[in-house]
């Protein structure tokens, strides 16, 4: 491979070349980085990604709206169904409609346990890779709780496709919310557990702190998005700024660092987590005021009939074939819609000529810029320090490459 | 409004303008796009979101479409820029300006073949150097054209 | 000494059967994880599933120290050479688990950018179906394959392997002839596969 091609070639001077993945633990999956050193010190870092370029976006195109969905799981996998309900919202704003209440305050329940779990990956790995092991452990106990949640609203832990256009799937099933309750009463528990492990363990500081600093401008001159650029001390939260399934509702404060580096991203996230289960109080109270209605819109040229109908209302039948077959009638238009995923702005730009499947579907990974400046953050620091700033990133190939 | 600002001080530079849902879109041509970048710039829209293109092969003229959206932070106002741009023409790279738009215009080059003058290191960044082709043009096949992987399922699911 | 009860102190088995049971008790797990098979995977090493119930919790990211490769998740054309080098640089015995649709068939991606199955390219030992499967799904994988080890020769496993390391000297040499980057060299490959009927490149 070229790889090896380049190390004969420059070994001859003073800097060694070595090959950081495509496999390798802290990757996570499949980035390659190419160090330049000398001695322990990195001189120049080259990242290459597309070692996971599926080929999302031209699938996407060849295939319906809510064929897509399931795509949009395996983009962010650690927090599938943020990217379901990013999806769900863009295909609506396309549409020009809005989903039921109901739908909507579930929505944003599950979102915020997904960005729970997904904090709970970065968090925890990051540790891993640092070398304190123990947090991980503690905090898996709470994401196998999440997944079983997940599993019990969607029918699968990991790969949700819970959302429709234009709603949800189903609703939650009763068996829900007790396990809910007990979640929202452990889990605060575990996060102290995580802050008493980590906050304020002297190895943890020197392993995290001045680690890949970034100032707000130059953060927003390479495009970071989500925690990365809260840490760094801007409050852009796309749930207050542009507010979407009425996140303006709910009561809740943005964290913010101030220098950027691994160890306020690691607070950030943390506090996160915290706001997260705040949100999600409220969202269950909302829940029960709301009270029970439909989870999708009953217009059913967007969404299937329920199925009692289809089997005894002519009407319904047509409707059924007509939209499995020629699918939903689309506007001819383009929309970009973003929502804040766990890492970040996630970004749907759709392009519809009017036809059954997307002319163009392009997806705005949060993590991809994030991810370019990683040399500009590694540079003459030590090779420990690109392992931290890695994990720190929580850079998720799947939809770093799509 | 900011559409309003770079028609007065950019006469001429925007081709047409339309909004949808709430979106804001200006078509600008190339040779105009480094001073409508500047222009943004000043009037805070200081992050560029994302770029990306868009093939319409039985166009006439320019084949694609390179967007681009910006972000005003203070205003959380959002503008979707379009430059037309033909087979084998290129645009002006953006990177000197924008630190981000390195990897995206390297996808965009990867994916759809647009050149961008300027740009400081224009390679492949999905695909691998001698991939065949750009794959996210209309006329390339979901498959990749031949039948080593399809076990002859060559057709796309849905079209039509 | 010379009292010792030879019938407590001796057992006979067959060569096979004893190193065979050695070798599916101390699996040591070579985890190439490139996707969302791979999270899961985090799981059956976490504290709820727990893989080191079958001996098989020491994980070694060092192809040269395991003996049996799980690969997690999709992989791509571009990663190809990548997944051979490491497969070719595993020591003998070695097995593979192909764990997910994506890394047994290539799954929902039946795109120009994804492996249609590692089959293709590297030899596959236990196949786990599942998009991702559960992680008990991939413990009853790892069963499987003990299983299969229980049960093979010691002389079976050298002709497949062989083949493997021919093909991959017939991909070094197609790529110092022609130039062409080890990605391009496989797809290559599986063409001419394709064209013979054949399913596989080695
Ligand atoms: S099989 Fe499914 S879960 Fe596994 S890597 Fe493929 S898409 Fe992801």
């Amino acid at each position: 491979m070229d790889s090896i091609a380049i190390t004969r070639q420059m070994l001859d001077g003073d800097r060694m070349i070595v090959n950081m993945g495509p496999s390798h633990p802290v990757t996570h999956g499949t980035l390659r980085i190419v160090l330049e050193l000398e001695g322990e010190l990195i001189m120049k870092a080259t990242p290459e990604m597309g070692y996971l370029h599926r080929g999302v976006e031209k699938l996407g195109e060849n295939l319906s709206y809510n064929q897509f969905i399931p795509l949009t799981d395996r983009l962010d996998y650690c927090s599938s169904i943020l990217n379901n309900v990013g999806y769900a919202v863009a295909v609506e704003k396309l549409l020009g409609i809005q989903d039921p209440p109901r739908s909507r305050v579930i929505r944003v329940m599950v979102s915020e346990l997904a960005r729970i779990a997904d904090h709970i990956v970065c968090l925890g790995i990051n540790a891993v890779d640092i070398g304190a092991f123990t947090a991980f452990l503690y905090l898996f106990k709470q994401r196998e709780t999440i997944y079983d949640l997940f599993e019990m609203a969607a029918g699968q832990r990991m790969h949700t496709s819970f959302t429709r256009v234009g709603g949800l799937m189903r609703d939650l099933p009763p068996e829900f919310l007790p396990l809910f309750d007990r979640f929202m009463e452990e889990c605060p528990a575990a996060i102290d557990e995580l802050e008493t492990l980590l906050t304020r363990n002297p190895i943890w500081h020197d392993r995290t702190k001045g680690v890949g600093a970034m100032s707000i401008e130059d953060a927003v001159n390479w495009g970071y998005t989500g925690p990365c650029l809260r840490a760094s001390g801007l409050a852009q939260d796309l749930r207050v700024a542009q507010p979407y399934l009425d996140y303006e509702t709910y009561d809740f404060d943005i964290p913010v660092g101030t220098t950027g580096d691994v160890f306020d991203r690691y607070l950030v996230r943390v506090e996160e987590m915290r706001q997260s289960l705040r949100i999600l109080a409220q969202a269950k109270r909302k829940l029960a005021e709301v009270g029970p209605g439909p989870v999708i819109v009953e217009d059913y040229k967007i969404a299937l009939p329920p199925k009692e109908k289809v089997y005894t209302r002519m009407e319904s039948l047509i409707h059924h074939f007509k939209l499995i077959m020629h699918g939903i009638e689309m506007p001819v238009g383009e929309v970009y819609s973003s929502t804040e995923a766990a890492n970040g702005e996630l970004g749907f730009y759709i392009v519809s000529d009017g036809g059954k499947n997307p002319y163009r579907i392009r997806v705005r990974p949060p993590c991809l810029p994030i991810f370019s400046s990683f040399d500009e953050k590694v540079r003459g620091r030590l090779i420990a320090d690109a392992v931290a700033e890695l994990g720190a990133m929580n850079v998720i190939a799947g939809e770093l490459d799509r | 409004m900011v559409t309003e600002h770079i028609e007065e001080q950019l006469p001429g530079a925007v081709q047409d303008k339309h909004d949808f849902r709430g979106d804001h879109t200006i078509v600008v041509g190339a040779e105009n796009l480094l001073a409508v970048a500047d222009l943004l710039f000043k009037e805070g829209f200081q992050f560029l979101v994302d770029v990306t293109a868009v093939d319409w092969p039985e166009r006439e003229g320019a084949r694609f479409d390179v967007v681009y959206h910006w972000l005003n932070l203070t205003s959380q106002e959002r503008l979707r820029v379009k430059v037309p741009v033909a087979e084998g023409a290129s645009v002006p790279s953006l990177v000197s300006r924008f630190k981000t738009a390195d990897w995206y215009e390297r996808e965009v080059y990867d994916m759809f073949g647009v050149i961008f003058d300027g740009h400081p290191n224009l390679q492949r960044l999905l695909t691998w150097p001698d991939f065949p082709g750009h794959a996210l043009r209309k006329d390339f096949p979901l498959d990749g054209g031949d039948a080593f992987c399809m076990d002859g399922c060559t057709a796309p699911y849905n079209r039509g | 000494m010379s009292e010792m009860n030879l019938q407590e102190a001796v057992v006979t088995t067959r060569l096979d059967a004893v190193v065979n049971w050695g070798r599916k008790n101390s699996l040591w797990p070579l985890p190439f994880g490139t996707a969302c098979c791979a999270i899961e995977f985090m799981s059956v090493m976490a504290s709820k599933y727990d893989m080191s119930r079958f001996g098989a919790e020491a994980m070694r990211f060092s192809p040269r120290q395991s003996d049996m490769m799980l690969v997690l998740g999709t992989v791509t054309n571009k990663m190809a050479p990548v997944l051979r080098t490491i497969y070719a640089q595993m020591a003998e015995p070695k097995w593979v688990i192909s764990v997910g649709v994506c890394a047994s068939s290539g799954g929902m991606y039946r795109t120009y950018a994804t492996l249609q199955g590692i089959d293709r390219i590297i030899p596959v030992d236990v196949y786990v179906p599942g998009c991702p499967p559960r992680p008990e799904s991939m413990l009853y994988g790892v069963m499987k394959l003990q299983e299969k080890i229980e049960k093979e020769g010691l002389g079976m496993r050298k002709d497949h392997i062989r083949r493997f390391y021919e093909s991959l000297e017939r991909q070094k040499e197609l790529e110092a002839r022609t130039g062409l980057t080890g990605q391009q060299a496989i797809r290559e490959m599986l063409l001419d596969a394709a064209a013979t009927g054949a399913p596989t490149i080695f």
